[in-house]
């Protein structure tokens, strides 16, 4: 048992801290008002090698492990979480099914200029009536000589607005139920392929989310990710690995709001004391640490499983549901600690509150997460 | 902009797993220590956990065995007959102790964490070799003497007073909840060596249970860990040997302080094995337990609940063990608070719903859960309250 990072996680901590303050932070409260996506962000951050953070350089990633992707997504969602978010799904939904079940070919097409950060990638599971039961996608896939060809619509797509190449999950026979999902490669020039504008929401509003839509788009055989009906397996594989960038998510998201409302503590007086000086404020300051330091460790810990080859399932969930709900409650105290100037624009927790709430929903509700949980704690361990 | 150089983007050879700075695993000793712990804790402890706690017995005879396997002297170096294991081993033994009788999990915490260590760190070499040995094979076993009844939280304002008289300290007055009075051989002891000084004026000792003027009161009726004891001592110019001061004369509170520093590691991973019964007696209980036609598990309001117990006990261990690797760090103080605070208001929070999926039953005597409703009460009051913990985070926060 070791908590200790090394020389170099160190030094990328920091070049990424500066990165997300000189870059990032400027932009965060405007692109949360307008919603315009971030894009000239993802190809600072592509320079940078924060959209392929796994990926061996080979493949055009940075080659690092996955705490060092951790804290990649932690600096970044500190300073604004709809930055994060973009990345995780880049890095998290995108590059890593493709260096894990992609052909060489693949991977040299796709996932290079992927985790380079010259393409931009989205995941495209998620149906008006298959959210949290992904079995029940009716998008469907028609084999038609060397091509398939879909049908069909996603909805909540993050980067959709933006993408350029979309892993979408279909069905090449409906009566299979999730033993006909399949997964492809879609490249968002594809004929066939259109998506919606910008949706408004209540949290990480840049993020570019919206929804795909394919009529009778052709996609040839190579693009096929993995074989006919393994696409629910590399679904699952995926959301186990992006529930840990969530989490990582929700600590940078948490542990931003937590700095301001520390600083904010010891500058704002009333009845003649600093905000600090009250005991009730003190222990909010206490039990946040706490449940950050928390949650911060249980990330690690699923990204030290994952980095090792060692069952990592459960540890995701568990990171995932904790820090997501941290996130909120964090966020949550330190607006009250703000008052009613936290409740206004002028100040950036309002946006920290708002942007924590999707983390206990997306990849995974936190109910879909007790469900893993309570399944390997009652019938597996 | 700033620039990512070199470092950022690693070597191949670089990046594999023994570079990565964080590691969860426990060593060979450690993972080899845990199981022989479980295996005597199983076999020699669980059986008559249920009737001691029943009839308030203090297991004389298990402290003799745990001390001659080593678990009442494991921070002692084996230089003066310890186990010299590290604080995570020590750790995951109480852990395992907890799992299966709280009460004594106490008895090994205080004689190592509250006795031994401080003789350890801040005993003469003279005093060192002349009851560590004792304390750590299990001839003896220690208690610390700090609360008093009118200074709990407040330490600092304890009133019992020790005064130099030739080779010896005279100390008088009385301590309060004093775990492992009337069985502990050595305690150790804060008393006011100098009324003008304030926090200053506070020094520790080591006092033998045979001193002269040293006596026990009856022991005290709990709520939980009925098996262990507590009783308040009393010091009627009871006399000790001058080289029984532990460190300088004046640096009581810092050696009180920075032991329950220490000991909080210990509460937090008796918190933690507590926990960890709970969890196992609601995933039992729930799997065997049928209403409405079916195992109560298949409810997903049960499912929940075991979800969510198992979630904050990774939480309580991540927080405790990481706080146990960084015991040499300057923020070692935080973040022992911070995992006996969380650690212990978790497993209240598991016993409760572990009580709860077991229904009317979990009220009943003969069931394991009561008997950890009760005990686990105690474990945000001891070695510094919640509250205490809070202030003790918030202080390190603001930079007090």
């Amino acid at each position: 048992m070791k908590i200790e990072l090394t020389e170099e996680q160190k030094l990328l901590q920091e070049n990424v801290r500066r990165f997300a303050e000189e870059v990032v932070r400027p932009r965060a409260k405007e692109i949360d008002e307008s919603g315009e996506f971030p894009r000239s962000f993802f190809d600072q951050a592509g320079e940078l090698g924060l959209a392929g953070v796994s990926v061996p350089e080979e493949y055009g990633g940075a080659g690092m492990d996955a705490v060092s992707y951790c804290i990649v997504i932690e600096e970044i969602s500190r300073v604004c979480a709809t930055s994060g978010v973009i990345l995780s799904v880049n890095n998290s939904l995108v590059c890593d099914p493709l260096l894990k079940f992609g052909t060489e070919e693949q991977k040299k097409e796709f996932l290079t200029p992927l985790a380079a950060g010259q393409k931009l990638g989205c995941f495209a599971l998620t149906e008006p009536g298959a959210g949290s039961d992904p079995a029940g996608i009716r998008t469907t896939a028609r084999r038609d000589g060397d091509d398939y060809v879909l049908d069909g619509n996603k909805i909540f797509i993050t980067n959709g607005t933006d993408a350029d190449v979309a892993l979408v999950f279909a069905s090449v026979d409906l009566e299979k139920k999730h033993k006909g999902i399949t997964c492809f490669i879609v490249p968002a020039d594809t004929p066939g392929y259109s998506h919606g504008t910008h949706e408004f929401k209540l949290g990480v509003n840049a993020s570019g989310t919206t929804e795909l839509a394919f009529q009778g788009m052709r996609i040839p055989a190579r693009y096929r990710l993995g074989e006919e009906g393994e696409g629910f397996k590399v679904a699952m594989f995926t959301l186990d690995g992006g529930r840990i960038g969530i989490a990582a998510q929700a600590v940078g998201i948490a542990q931003g709001a937590f700095e301001e409302a520390l600083a904010y503590s010891q500058e704002r007086e009333q009845f003649g004391s600093h905000l600090s000086d009250f005991q009730a404020i003190q222990f909010y300051l206490a039990d946040m640490s706490t449940e950050l330091d928390a949650a911060r460790l249980l990330t690690w810990k699923a990204a030290w499983a994952k980095e090792n080859q060692k069952r990592f399932t459960v540890e995701a969930s568990q990171a995932k549901l904790f820090a997501s709900e941290m996130a909120q409650r964090v966020t949550n105290k330190a607006l009250q600690i703000h008052g009613g100037y936290g409740y206004t624009k002028e100040y950036n927790v309002e946006r920290y509150f708002r942007d924590a709430r999707i983390t206990e929903i997306y990849e995974g509700t936190s109910e879909i997460q007790k469900m893993v949980i309570a399944d390997w704690v009652l019938n597996k361990a | 902009m700033a620039v990512l150089t070199e470092p950022m983007s690693a070597n191949a050879e670089t990046t594999g797993t023994t570079q990565s700075g964080v590691d969860f695993s426990f060593t060979e000793d450690q993972q080899l220590l845990r199981d022989e712990v479980r295996r005597f804790a199983v076999e020699r402890i669980q059986p008559g956990a249920a009737e001691r706690d029943r009839k308030h017995i203090f297991p004389t005879d298990i402290f003799q065995e745990m001390g001659e396997m080593g678990l009442l002297g494991m921070l002692v170096p084996e230089e003066y007959g310890g186990a010299g294991t590290d604080t995570l081993a020590y750790l995951l033994a109480v852990e395992e102790i907890s799992r299966v009788d709280a009460a004594v999990a106490v008895t090994m915490s205080v004689t190592n964490s509250v006795c031994c260590w401080p003789i350890v760190h801040f005993g003469s070499e003279e005093l060192k070799r002349k009851v560590l040995p004792a304390l750590a094979t299990g001839e003896a076993v220690g208690g610390f003497g700090l609360t008093e009844p009118g200074a709990g939280s407040d330490a600092g304002s304890l009133k019992t007073t020790a005064r130099r008289d030739g080779d010896f300290w005279v100390l008088n007055g009385e301590k309060a909840w004093i775990t492992n009075a009337g069985y502990a051989k050595y305690f150790v002891v804060l008393a006011r060596t100098n009324p003008e000084a304030g926090k200053r004026g506070l020094s520790a000792f080591v006092v033998p249970a045979d001193s002269p003027g040293f006596s026990v009161g009856n022991p005290e009726e709990k709520m939980g860990l009925k098996s262990s004891l507590t009783a308040q001592i009393y010091f009627t110019d009871c006399r000790v040997p001058a080289g029984n001061l532990l460190g300088q004369e004046g640096q009581g509170l810092k050696i009180a302080l920075a032991t329950l520093d220490h000991s909080r590691l210990g509460i937090g991973a008796q918190a933690a094995g507590i926990h960890q019964r709970a969890l196992e007696l609601a995933v039992a209980y729930a799997r065997e337990r049928v209403q409405f036609g079916q195992p109560i598990a298949g409810n997903q309001a049960i499912q929940f609940k075991i979800a969510q117990i198992a979630t904050e006990l990774a939480a309580s261990r991540a927080l405790t063990y990481a706080a146990a690797v960084q015991e040499h760090t300057k923020q070692a103080g935080r973040l022992a608070a911070q995992a006996k605070v969380y650690a212990s208001e978790a497993a209240n929070r598991a016993c409760q719903e572990s009580l709860q999926i077991h229904g009317g039953n979990g009220f009943h005597d003969d069931y394991e859960i009561s008997r950890l409703y009760r005990d686990v009460r105690v474990t945000t009051i001891y070695e510094g309250t919640s509250e205490m913990q809070r202030l003790v985070i918030a202080r390190s926060l603001l930079g007090r």
